[in-house]
């Protein structure tokens, strides 16, 4: 038999039927759908007068506009946003479509939710109408974004017409040093390969330190692989995703137990398989990145100096152009360090750094400090679970008590589509995973750092280095 | 022939390498539940200031790239966001094509599917483009999807478009309406599937079940 990657194991128990050389019929286990890019899909399901075949394939969570403000019952202000919120509801009641609505005590983003309750499994293909859903490969699921004509096609026969992707391998050996997570991990390894170093390929990230990783903290790495233009990331499930899904995942009954087992054991790359192209990174090499400018492959670690160009530039602009371009936009000069740049805003969020463990973290830093003054820092949760967990924890207490915003779930200032908007010229120190240009407001700018980097810059006002906050004990988990 | 063969026009070059989607269609426009009105906000940052003023000196506000209908751009052209309201905007903007080295992954899926022509050339093609286009009097550009060629003021180049998304173009195949006649196909596939993956089936629908108690 050939050696398979674990991708092409993946591709191969979801094959409808092959097209072409390029192209096959994926059949997808989960679809996961939103308020804002389904709906034009469901107009055209509706217009054909097409049936979902098998809703309880799919589920869909209001998560992009929902306001995120500290009230119980939370009402949509803005009158499109709501209407996009009822037309989702509407949508899944006529297709039998499970959903996670507005005032639902367990609504949050979509890609915190769907794994906190089980319903993302080792083996899967999850698609959805999101580029980040590419955080599952953390379970050894196949995860990737699709538009919404992509969205139709899904809903209307719980498959997809999908391009074949290529084989990448990063390999990540080595200890993350104190004071580093999978987040200054990422953004290190995006920096390296470029904001199109995977594209046309679903990576697969391998190595010790991957396997040291927690669950979570392999969603952050994961969640941000396509920020690299990758097609999709995985992760072989080991004993730690295994168990991470069959805690959550109750309905597995004992004796279809073992056969999940057995097969999720099938799950990785043969010793031979073929990959077009590997990467090596050290993790012992990690230190606490930030971007500096437009794009996350624009980032370096705290202790470097913000470059006049990268080599990612292409030769159609000038080579130093584009970075020019992006510390224009973010009042930054080329050859002096971030270190001590003031911020306005923190922002603690999004299905990057939105789970229990970024909020741990960030309690840690803040517990009996308290937020700088001019500074306006918001929590955000990553969903209703997670917010009440942290309650229960006691973590929320310590957030509120450090002078921080202690908020409702959803996508929030991540993408500023709900009021959740950053104004003109504010800066931001944010756990999300785009520092597009406007993105969480137009002149905005966006610095994306780990949960622990951005918590020490809620305290001191500035890009601070948390390693050196003179914290007793050390926060790594 | 199809009519369609031949896209042909003033083209506008936007050389940014990375232009993301959050910039071709910015989330103050994605709050629709229909297609509508999506060419109000192309590249709006770039179009508009702050108080909604046109910015002169941006190459699709210039008179003479008003009638643009094709985009020159930079590598990884539409990274970012999966939104397809992007593609859209382009579309319902008068775009009909945009040549670059490189295009995102979702962009690229989301522009075949709306039949927007995406062009990729070499980046050094692409740089010699962009130097004809950037002068009005030599912007003008000719695509042909039958002879599969690019011509612009001072460039002949060659381009590849997969079989199915050259007749996604021409023939306007209908992806939905072609995966339905393996309905057949496909409901054997699932049948089989989850009998031998049964955790897998009804995923979503135990789940809310459960959860819902």
């Amino acid at each position: 038999m050939t050696a398979k990657t674990l991708y092409q194991k993946l591709l191969d128990s979801h094959t409808v039927a092959r097209l072409d050389e390029q192209n096959i019929l994926l059949y997808a286990d989960l679809h996961l759908m939103n308020e804002y890019t389904s709906p034009q899909a469901f107009s055209g399901l509706n217009d054909k007068g097409l049936p979902v075949p098998l809703p309880g394939q799919n589920v869909a969570v209001v998560s992009h506009i929902i306001p995120t403000h500290s009230v119980k019952n939370r009402i949509i202000a803005d009158p499109a946003s709501a209407l996009q919120a009822s037309n989702l509801k509407r949508n899944c009641d006529m297709h039998g479509i499970p959903l996670f609505d507005t005032n639902d005590p367990l609504q949050g983003i979509e890609h915190v939710v769907s794994p906190e309750h089980g319903m993302i499994r080792p083996g899967m293909v999850v698609i959805c109408g999101d580029s980040h859903t590419t955080t599952y490969g953390a379970l050894g699921a196949l995860g990737f974004g699709i538009g919404t004509s992509e969205v139709e096609h899904v809903l209307a026969t719980q498959t997809l017409v999908y391009r074949l992707a290529g084989n990448m391998r990063i390999d990540v050996d080595g200890q993350l040093p104190i004071g580093c997570t999978a987040k200054d991990l990422i953004l290190m390894i995006i920096r390296h390969i470029g904001a199109q170093g995977a594209r046309g390929y679903v990576i697969e990230f391998c190595g010790t330190a991957i396997s040291a990783l927690s669950i979570e903290a392999r969603f952050t790495l994961c969640n941000m692989a396509v920020e690299a233009g990758a097609r999709g990331a995985l992760i072989a499930p080991d004993q730690r995703a295994m168990d991470y899904v069959l805690q959550r995942a109750t309905d597995i009954s004992t004796d279809m137990r073992e056969q999940a087992l057995a097969h999720w054991h099938t799950l990785f790359s043969d010793d031979d398989a073929v990959f077009e192209i590997t990467h090596h990174f050290d993790a012992g090499e990690v230190a606490p990145y930030v971007t500096w400018g437009i794009s996350p492959d624009q980032a370096i670690s705290i202790e470097e100096l913000i470059p006049a160009g990268n080599h990612h530039d292409h030769s159609q602009t000038d080579a130093g152009s584009y970075a020019a371009q992006a510390l224009d936009y973010t009042g930054l000069t080329a050859g002096t360090s971030l270190l001590g740049t003031p911020i306005q805003h923190v922002f603690i969020g999004s299905c990057t750094n939105a789970r229990i463990e970024d909020l741990r973290e960030v309690a840690q830093i803040v517990r009996q400090r308290h937020v700088a003054d001019g500074v306006r820092a918001m929590v955000v949760p990553g969903s209703g679970a997670v917010r009440q967990q942290a309650e229960a924890e006691g973590i929320a207490q310590i957030l509120i008590d450090a002078g921080f915003e202690w908020r409702q779930p959803g996508c929030s200032m991540c993408l500023a589509m709900n009021d959740d908007v950053l104004g003109f010229g504010q800066r931001c120190a944010s756990t999300t995973n785009r520092n597009f240009e406007g993105r969480q407001g137009r002149g905005a700018i966006t610095h994306l750092m780990s949960p622990a980097m951005a918590a020490a810059a809620a305290i001191t006002g500035v890009i601070t280095d948390v390693r050196k906050l003179d914290q007793p004990e050390n926060f790594h988990a | 022939m199809p009519e369609h063969h031949v896209i042909s026009g003033v083209a506008a070059p936007i050389p940014q390498p990375n232009l993301d989607t959050d910039q071709i269609m910015p989330k103050q426009f994605l709050r629709g539940i229909d297609k509508k009105g999506l060419d109000q906000g192309l590249l709006y940052d770039m179009r508009f200031d702050q108080q909604g003023q046109r910015i002169d000196h941006f190459v699709l506000n210039r008179s003479e790239y008003a009638n643009a209908n094709i985009l020159v751009g930079g590598a990884n052209f539409g990274c970012g966001s999966s939104r397809e309201h992007a593609v859209w905007g382009l579309s319902q903007f008068g775009i009909q094509a945009v040549i670059a080295s490189s295009f995102a992954e979702i962009f690229y899926s989301n522009a075949m599917n709306n039949r927007l022509l995406l062009v990729v050339l070499s980046e050094n093609e692409v740089k010699n483009i962009l130097a004809d286009v950037k002068h009005p009097q030599t912007a003008h550009v000719a695509i042909d999807l039958v002879s599969m060629t690019v011509q612009s003021h001072t460039v002949r180049a060659s381009f590849k478009l997969h079989e199915r998304h050259r007749r996604m173009f021409l023939e306007k195949l209908d992806l939905v309406e072609a995966t339905l006649t393996r309905k057949p196909q496909i409901d054997d596939f699932v049948a089989q599937y989850h009998q031998r993956y049964p955790w897998q089936a009804d995923v979503a629908g135990k789940t809310i079940a459960r959860l819902r108690g």
